[in-house]
């Protein structure tokens, strides 16, 4: 039997519940671990909670029952959620919702300067991180009036300019080109961060993730029939994603 | 939507720093609109009129952008003239013109011709965006300039809200007509907009918050010193000493 290496656990959600006054319950109970290092991919129905999950572990939602416990300690308090955020980064769905400055080095630095970097630490990280991003040339862009995949990408290099140690992807795939979605792709093997996406798209999430989790009433499932697995074989419309019963 | 047509020129006027052409263009304003003479009113409209040149704005578009303030001088110069009592000049069958309300008449338009094209000149000759980081260095309050600042960018995605709803309609073959339906239906579309853009306000202040916002905004941009900085600032200065002098005569 080899030797069973446990990666430190970064963020461990305990049985929260989580539901607007009247409404159902979104968040049922629900227990989640994310380990270092781990590439978790989160597929589940529209409704199923997963936004409102990444929004519980950031503290912009207050569960009603429940811990979360992120990076070693118990987080309650908005102030307990300061050094969470500067350590998990969330990418929205709506990229509008995130870039609101309005030029791309505004928007980029914005992150940076907040954690008290200094202006030209800020800009320096900033056009770094566009560098990473190929998005050099980018800075003086008006934030709206970019494309639907460069709005993305922006969006990415405003988290990742933060230095953070953990990304939690909201749909980062959708609306996106088959060009730039392979860029993606490419950017976010290449990181060396624990990665938690949610999708629809079996094909990014085969290429991105290393475990899938399914979520229903509620709480998080580990789908055992959704392990990812490579195997050859033809027939027709065998390119487009299918599962075999 | 919004255009910042002024905003891209390369005329010397548009290198001045924007704080410097704020200023001048708030100086201005205060007296002018203060004044009352004739002397003093046309000097600041020959002013305005040297500042538009100087920013080699189009002209065809600075004509355009007075339009509005010209409808409004419209219904001044149809209601003024006559309702207002003293001397009179002319009679058009029962209407009575009067010397005074002919003069303020004037001195409204000249005013106003002469603000909107100085600020044209001055203040649209920068991007919004360039204004919001000006009046941040210049200590206004933070929460004004955020507001000034997101209020714009959002702008575009709100109007793009509305565009979308407005499709919505249409594909279902609305038409605007005078009925309940049309109200109730343009009540929708307006109370849809007002909480998509609630909405969206939460969900950019969560971004915000995400990437450590404590409430305080640091502005990266440098307005570098520049000669036509002290040419454009005598100048100014020069023009009000002269509307002083000749509104108070010292």
């Amino acid at each position: 039997m080899g030797v069973l290496i446990v990666k430190p656990l970064i963020l461990k959600m305990t049985k929260i519940c989580f539901g607007y006054p009247g409404g159902p319950m979104i968040l049922d109970h629900l227990n989640f671990h994310l380990h270092a290092e781990d590439r978790i991919g989160l597929v589940a129905p529209n409704g199923s909670g997963k936004t409102t999950l990444f929004h519980v572990a950031m503290g912009l939602l207050k569960p009603i029952s429940g811990t979360i416990e992120a990076f070693g300690k118990i987080r309650e308090s908005e102030k307990d959620f300061f050094e969470v955020r500067r350590r998990i980064g969330l990418l929205f769905q709506d990229a509008d919702d995130q870039l609101f400055s309005p030029t791309v080095l505004d928007d980029v630095a914005f992150g940076p300067l907040n954690l008290g970097k200094s202006k030209e630490e800020a800009m320096a990280v900033a056009e770094e991180t566009l560098d990473f991003l190929g998005l050099s040339g980018f800075e003086d862009r008006v934030t709206h009036k970019l494309s639907g995949g460069e709005k993305r990408l922006v969006s990415l290099a405003t988290i990742l300019a933060m230095e953070p140690e953990v990304l939690l992807l909201d749909e980062p795939s959708t609306g996106l080109d088959a060009a730039t979605k392979e860029k993606l792709i490419d950017i976010l093997t290449s990181l060396e961060l624990s990665i938690v996406l949610i999708s629809h798209e079996y094909d990014f999430l085969s290429q991105t993730a290393r475990h899938i989790y399914t979520m229903d009433k509620g709480r998080i499932l580990f789908d055992h029939e959704l392990h990812i697995h490579s195997h050859q074989h033809a027939h027709l419309m065998g390119s487009q994603p299918h599962r075999h019963v | 939507m919004i255009q910042e047509s002024f905003a891209d020129g390369r005329s010397l006027l548009h290198r001045v720093d924007p704080r410097l052409r704020v200023t001048g263009a708030v100086a201005v304003a205060i007296v002018v609109a203060v004044s009352y003479q004739f002397s003093t009113l046309t000097t600041a409209l020959v002013t305005s009129l040297i500042l538009v040149f100087a920013a080699r704005l189009d002209l065809r578009i600075v004509l355009r952008r007075l339009f509005a303030p010209a409808l409004f001088l419209l219904l001044l110069w149809t209601v003024l003239p006559w309702s207002f009592e003293g001397e009179a000049i002319a009679t058009i069958g029962p209407v009575t013109l009067t010397r005074p309300g002919v003069i303020i008449c004037s001195q409204i338009s000249l005013k106003t011709v002469a603000l909107v094209s100085a600020f044209m000149a001055l203040v649209a000759t920068m991007t919004v965006d360039t204004l919001g980081h000006a009046l941040n260095r210049m200590k206004i309050p933070d929460n004004l300039v955020y507001m000034l600042l997101i209020t714009f960018r959002y702008l575009f995605v709100i109007e793009q809200e509305y565009q979308r709803l407005v499709r919505a309609m249409k594909i279902r073959n609305f038409h605007l007509k005078t009925n309940l339906h049309s109200y109730r239906s343009v009540a929708f579309l307006v109370g849809m907009l007002f909480v998509r853009a609630s909405d969206r306000a939460r969900r950019v202040h969560g971004a915000m918050i995400c990437r450590g916002f404590n409430g305080k905004f640091v502005s990266l941009r440098e307005f570098p010193s520049h000669p036509v900085n002290g040419v454009y600032g005598l100048f100014i200065v020069l023009v009000l000493v002269l509307l002083f002098h000749l509104e108070w005569g010292f």
